[in-house]
């Protein structure tokens, strides 16, 4: 426990600036309504990163309630399978709520309470984010609303009720396409007309400054245990760390650790969808232009004309037009390389994964896995790679059973 | 003389309030919103904001956010709304101020669009979602060619945050009088006549208001003490309703003539 309490301080990096600014990428672009309370939020998070009663709360409920540390597993019918490096898979898919998104709704729930704020509001995607964060309102006592895009609620049933269960309130998005940035949006919205009393727990390394900063900072403990584990499992450093990126937190904080460590390499998978075109796929790296979309300059998939294109994945988790400004500042200096795998990729390395392990990796997470399938084969069996398996797939067995055995009757 | 600057002058001469519609552009069409502007123009607006469209209005309430979308639908872009003041001015010599979100601008270039906004007759720029904090070459570019910069302050801003935002305000400083998204309402929240008290002692420019003011009454309340009355929602709802009907112009014009008089304590 100690050893995390001191470990857990932001350490002084170079990025982001104290502009939020993460090389060309990040900064802080909202209306003005909301630019005190993003100063606050800064001013607030960096007292409590020196606070040792909230870290050693945080740590608390980490280890009793979210159930961390959370193992890393060596995958080893997957590695036989594969025929190449040791793959090793960290287990964010054994927190509380089923996801990483834990680490961050908690850390800044609390970080909320702390503020004096008396409401929560959130967004989500996949739903994973929406009830990580009603979780954490429920556990410390916040009134709590989630938007979610209506084409969200369809894919993903199973959270929105989960979500009520929680005492949440599920407010449907019906506006633009009906998915994560169109939630976001709303979100804003909200934010914009009643920031007094609210806090926006923005669910990944993405928005305006400092968000892209608390996210990493509360989730980098993945990337701090794994390195830990790692060398008790196997003595030395992973050669290769694979994370699908959606917005980006569970990557980030799986790499962030590592960054330093210049013989780990390290790839980001986005979602390819059905093909690398305008509005079927969000592989911002692949088809995006630097742009500036909800608060921060990254990468942006729009049109000539600046707008937002619609975008595609069978992950609803993966299915966003930008990216954390800093996972473009981390490939714009070639720290990291971003792949991405397509529909078919993803739910071929869900089935497999399943079978082959006996876990149901979330259909972001078979992103990651299914370029672990690519690449691996071809890697020395000496070498070690981490993928991190950032949720289970419960969510989306509904989803998955209707795309792979649609001549039987799910309704 | 930037004709923003040159008009809020002669009003102050004549001890009089500006009235600033807004509107979409290419909402229903960009030849409707063509003769919306001129037929504004004649009822007495003393600035026109040109909304650009965009697909993620996270400022807007439903109603503009509704326009932006029927404007999208027929791809209307920088490039037409400046092509369409091109034409404006052939006819009209009245102040506009380009509404945007900043990713529209980013794609088309800050620069170029400095000089093809010059070019076209436009006469300021707002981005709803650029702070001034991250506005320097943007503020740079437009000042260049003598194009105003107004920047939004809002119940929230600090004293130190209006002294910045005055700074790098030109033509007028707009303030948000709610914190909220646009939209109407039925009354004005309190503390806006203090809050614009407080911005002009960090100022000379001209002070407008906007944001939920919808009826007469409430833009005579705001001209009593700002120099500017913007009024959005009402007059975009109104032309949603009409959409392309021959009587669009005429009756949103109407409207606009009962909230300028309204605004200028003529009403």
């Amino acid at each position: 426990m100690s050893e995390h309490a001191t470990s857990s301080k932001t350490q002084k990096h170079p990025y982001p600036d104290a502009k939020g600014r993460y090389g060309d990428f990040g900064g802080r672009y909202v209306p003005e309504t909301l630019m005190p309370a993003l100063q606050e939020l800064e001013k607030a998070f960096e007292t409590a990163q020196e606070d040792p009663v909230f870290q050693e709360t945080l740590r608390h409920y980490e280890a009793t309630y979210v159930g961390r540390p959370t193992p890393l597993f060596f995958a080893e019918r997957f590695t036989e399978h594969l025929g190449g490096a040791k793959v090793y898979f960290k287990r964010e898919d054994l927190a509380h709520t089923g996801a990483h998104k834990i680490n961050n709704a908690l850390g800044q729930v609390l970080l909320a309470k702390k503020m004096g704020k008396k409401r929560i509001i959130a967004e989500t995607g996949a739903g994973q984010h929406g009830v990580a964060t009603a979780t954490a309102a429920s556990l410390l006592g916040l009134e709590c609303e989630v938007y979610m895009g209506t084409a969200d609620m369809e894919r993903q049933k199973l959270n929105v009720f989960r979500m009520r269960l929680l005492g949440t309130k599920v407010i449907p998005v019906s506006s633009g396409s009906k998915t994560l940035k169109d939630a976001i949006n709303e979100a804003l919205r909200d934010w914009v007309t009643n920031v007094g009393e609210t806090h926006y727990v923005l669910g990944t390394v993405h928005g305006p400054h400092p968000y892209p900063l608390i996210c990493r900072e509360f989730q980098r403990i993945i990337g701090r245990e794994a390195r830990r584990q790692i060398m008790e499992q196997e003595g030395r450093l992973p050669d290769t760390l694979i994370a699908c990126v959606g917005g980006g937190s569970n990557s980030i904080g799986l790499f962030f650790e590592f960054l330093e460590d210049k013989d780990v390499k390290m790839i980001g998978v986005e979602a390819g969808g059905t093909a690398i075109e305008p509005e079927k796929h969000a592989a911002r790296f692949a088809g995006g232009s630097p742009g500036m979309l909800q608060g921060a300059m990254s990468y942006v998939l729009q049109d000539a004309d600046g707008q937002i294109q619609a975008t595609h994945s069978v992950s609803a988790g993966l299915d966003y037009a930008s990216v954390g400004p800093e996972h473009a500042y981390l490939r714009a200096v070639g720290r990291i390389s971003y792949e991405y795998a397509m529909d078919g990729e993803a739910l071929d390395a869900f089935q497999l994964v399943s079978r082959l392990e006996g876990i149901i990796p979330a259909l972001e997470s078979s992103h990651a896995l299914a370029h672990a399938v690519k690449i691996v084969p071809s890697m020395d069996p000496s070498e070690v790679v981490i993928v991190n398996m950032s949720g289970r797939g419960d969510k989306d067995v509904d989803q998955a059973a209707r795309l792979l055995l649609p001549e039987e009757d799910w309704a | 003389m930037n004709r923003i600057v040159e008009r809020f002058a002669q009003l102050k001469a004549r001890n009089e309030k500006a009235f600033i519609p807004f509107l979409t552009a290419g909402d229903p069409t960009l030849a409707i919103t063509k003769g919306l502007v001129l037929e504004f123009d004649k009822a007495g607006a003393d600035v026109i904001e040109l909304g650009v469209p965009f697909s993620d209005p996270l400022a807007d309430g439903i109603v503009i956010q509704e326009a932006a979308q029927r404007a999208l639908k027929h791809h209307v872009s920088l490039r037409h709304v400046l092509a369409m003041v091109k034409e404006i001015r052939a006819e009209s010599e009245v102040p506009i101020l380009l509404f945007s979100y900043y990713n529209p601008v980013l794609a088309y270039g800050v620069e170029a669009l400095a000089r093809d906004s010059k070019d076209a007759g436009v006469d300021g720029i707002l981005c709803v979602d650029l702070p001034p904090e991250e506005a320097t070459e943007y503020i740079a570019a437009f000042k260049e060619h003598d194009l105003a910069t107004v920047f939004l302050a809002a119940p929230t801003s600090t004293a130190e945050r209006i002294e910045i935002i005055a700074k790098c305000s030109s033509g007028f400083v707009y303030y948000v009088s709610r914190t909220g998204v646009t939209g109407e309402q039925e009354s004005m929240e309190s503390g806006v006549r203090g809050m614009v008290a407080k911005i002009k002692e960090h100022t000379d420019l001209p002070v407008a208001v906007g944001f939920g003011i919808a009826k007469p009454e409430q833009a005579a309340e705001v001209g009593d003490y700002a120099d500017g009355v913007v009024v959005g929602s009402a007059i975009v709802r109104l032309i949603g309703e009409l959409g392309d009907s021959p009587d669009t112009a005429l009756m949103a014009g109407a409207l606009v003539k009962s909230l300028a008089d309204a605004s200028k304590g003529k009403g």
